[in-house]
C-alpha cells in the first residue's frame, strides 16, 4: 500500500543563546559563546517525500510514454508534494500519516487547504502502483473470484470500468474499491482530487482520468487510453496485495473450504 | 442578448433562445431538418475566423486544431445526438424517456441566459453539458484573435475605463485572472464577466463546463479563458501560468468591448 513516508529531513539550526542577547560582551561571555556555538540545538522537521514508481519511467511504453511519466510524476506529482510540504509547517495537521491527513482535512465535504495536495499525492502514489509493465490481462485467485461474484464476470467488470471512465466529465479518477459497508467490490468515479478513502472504502485499483495523464500519448482518444490501461497496464499483482490487506478490515465471508 | 447580434450565420429561432448558437452554418448537414421539438435547432460547429496556426506562439496550431476539431466538435455531435434521441422518443411516444430528456432541455423562451440556467440541472443526461460546452467554446473562439489582426491590443473607451474603475488597471485585471486561473483545481474556465444589473465587471471561475450564469444570473461573459488541460497541455505541459500569461497576446478585446457596450446600453 502506497504511503508517502517522511523521507526527507530538514533541520533548522537554532542557536538558543542568540535570541535576546545583550550587545555588550566581556571576555568571559565571548569564551562562553565560543563553547556554546558547538552545541547547536537542531529542530528537525519531517516532510513528505516523492516516492518513485516501482518501475523505470520508460517501462510502460508504448502504452504510457516516458515523456508522460517524466512530466506527470516528475513535475505534477512532485509539485503536489512540494506544495503540501510548504503548507505543513504552519498546519495543525503536521505529523499525521498520509491517510489520516486525507481523512481529517476532507472535513466531511468541506475540505481544508491541505486536502487537495495531500489527496493528490496519495492518489498519484496509488496510481503508479496500480500499473506495472506487462500488466493487464486477467486477475487470478481470490481477486478474480470476488470480481466474478460482484460483477457477474470479468468482462462485465471490464465493460463497466471502461464505461465509467468514459462517462467521467472534467478531471477525476476511476476506482475499483472494496466497499467496507456493503462488503463488495464496486466501481467509483470521483472528481478532481476526491479519494474513496474519505468514505472509509478501500481502493484496489485506480485510473487517472485527468487530461494530463493521457493527452501527450493519446490526445483526445480517451477510449484508447482506457482500453490500453485495462489490457496492458493494470497491475493485478498490486490489486491482489491490496485485497489481501483489505480482507483484514472487511469480512468478505467464509472461505470455501472443501469438505473431505 | 448581445451575443445574438454577433452570430449572423442563420436566422435565430423564435422559441429556442438557443438561436445564435444553433445556427446551421457550416457543417451539421446530417441533422438538419431533424428535431423541431419545441423549436430546437441542431447545433453546428462554427468555423474559426482565423487559421489554426494564426495564434502562434501563444497557442500552437496543433492545440487549436485538436481543440476545435475534436473537443468542440464532440460537444456539438453529442448535443445533436441527444436531440435526435429526444426526437425519436417523442415520435415513439416513449413518455418516460421524453420526460427525462425534456426535463433537461426546458425551453420557455426568454433570453439565452435563462435557458442556460434551466439547462444546468444535476442529471446524468448529456444535453446540458454538451450545449454549454458548445456555447463556452463558441465564445472562446471569438475571444481570440491573431496578433496581426489586433489580438492583444488593450481595450479603450468604455470598457477600458470600466476596467480601470473596477480593477485599478488592465495589469491588475490580467494578474487577477491569471491568479484565479492558476489556482483553479481540475477543469474549468476563468471569465471576465459583466454584472448587467450592477454594471460592474467581475472575475469569476467556473468548474468543468458550468455556464457563467451559475455564478450569478445577471452575469454576461466578456472574455473566457479555457483552463481545461486540453487547452494548453501539449504546448505548455503543466506550466499553466505560462499559458495564462501568453494568451493575453491574442486576446480579442474588440469583441469584449462590443459585448460590453451593447449590454450597458
Amino acid at each position: 500500500m502506497a504511503m508517502a513516508l517522511p523521507l526527507a529531513y530538514a533541520s533548522s539550526v537554532v542557536h538558543p543563546f542568540e535570541a535576546g542577547r545583550l550587545s555588550f560582551s566581556t571576555k568571559a561571555t565571548k569564551h562562553k559563546k565560543q563553547i556554546y556555538q558547538f552545541r547547536k540545538v537542531t529542530k528537525v522537521l519531517a516532510y513528505y517525500g516523492l516516492t518513485n514508481p516501482p518501475y523505470k519511467l520508460d517501462a510502460l511504453e508504448p502504452y504510457m510514454s516516458r515523456r508522460t511519466l517524466e512530466l506527470h510524476w516528475g513535475n505534477i506529482h512532485r509539485g503536489y508534494v512540494d506544495s503540501l510540504n510548504k503548507q505543513l509547517p504552519n498546519s495543525p495537521f503536521y505529523g499525521c500519516t498520509m491517510e489520516e491527513l486525507i481523512k481529517t482535512t476532507f472535513n466531511n465535504g468541506n475540505p481544508l487547504p491541505e486536502y487537495n495536495n495531500a489527496a493528490e499525492v496519495w492518489n498519484h502514489d496509488f496510481f503508479w502502483e496500480s500499473m506495472q509493465p506487462n500488466g493487464g490481462r486477467l486477475p487470478w485467485g481470490g481477486v478474480l473470484d470476488q470480481i466474478e461474484k460482484d460483477f457477474g464476470s470479468f468482462s462485465n467488470f471490464r465493460d463497466e470500468f471502461v464505461h465509467s471512465a468514459m462517462k467521467l466529465f472534467g478531471s477525476g479518477w476511476v476506482w475499483l474499491v472494496l466497499k467496507t459497508n456493503e462488503r463488495r467490490l464496486s466501481i467509483v468515479r470521483t472528481s478532481n482530487a476526491l479519494c474513496p478513502l474519505v468514505w472509509g472504502d478501500i481502493p484496489i485499483i485506480s485510473l487517472d482520468m485527468w487530461e494530463h495523464a493521457y493527452y501527450l500519448d493519446y490526445k483526445d482518444d480517451v477510449s484508447k487510453y482506457v482500453n490500453n490501461f485495462m489490457d496492458h497496464l493494470i497491475s493485478w499483482h498490486s490489486a491482489t496485495a491490496r485485497m489481501v490487506r483489505a480482507e483484514a478490515f472487511v469480512n468478505l465471508g467464509e472461505p470455501k473450504i472443501p469438505v473431505a | 442578448m448581445a451575443l445574438r447580434g454577433l452570430f449572423t450565420k442563420g436566422a435565430p429561432t423564435v422559441a429556442s433562445g438557443l438561436g445564435p448558437f444553433a445556427s446551421a452554418g457550416g457543417s451539421g448537414t446530417r441533422w438538419q431538418g431533424l428535431c423541431h421539438a419545441r423549436g430546437l435547432k441542431v447545433a453546428a460547429l462554427p468555423d474559426l475566423e482565423y487559421d489554426y496556426g494564426a495564434l502562434e506562439p501563444a497557442i500552437s496550431g496543433e492545440i487549436m486544431r485538436l481543440h476545435h476539431q475534436k473537443h468542440h466538435k464532440a460537444y456539438v455531435s453529442n448535443y445533436n445526438d441527444a436531440l435526435e434521441k429526444l426526437d425519436a422518443a417523442m415520435a415513439k411516444g416513449d413518455v418516460p424517456a421524453v420526460v427525462r430528456l425534456q426535463s433537461a432541455i426546458k425551453f420557455n423562451g426568454g433570453g439565452s441566459n435563462s435557458v442556460v440556467v434551466r439547462f444546468f440541472l444535476p442529471s446524468e443526461f448529456v444535453v446540458p453539458v454538451t450545449i454549454v460546452g458548445h456555447i463556452n467554446h463558441t465564445i472562446f473562439w471569438k475571444n481570440l484573435k491573431p496578433v496581426n489582426e489586433g489580438g492583444g491590443e488593450p481595450p479603450h473607451a468604455t470598457l477600458g475605463w470600466a476596467i480601470d474603475t473596477d480593477f485599478g488597471s488592465l495589469e491588475a485585471l490580467v494578474q487577477k485572472m491569471n491568479a484565479e486561473g492558476a489556482a483553479l483545481q481540475g477543469s474549468g474556465w476563468v471569465w471576465l464577466a459583466l454584472d448587467k444589473e450592477r454594471k460592474k465587471l467581475l472575475v469569476e471561475t467556473t468548474a468543468n463546463q458550468d455556464p457563467l450564469v451559475t455564478k450569478g444570473a445577471n452575469l454576461v461573459p466578456l472574455l473566457g479563458i479555457d483552463v481545461w488541460e486540453h487547452a494548453y497541455y501539449l504546448q505548455y505541459k503543466n506550466v499553466k501560468p505560462d499559458y495564462l500569461k501568453n494568451i493575453w497576446n491574442v486576446m480579442n478585446w474588440k469583441y469584449a468591448s462590443e459585448v460590453y457596450d451593447s449590454e450597458i446600453a
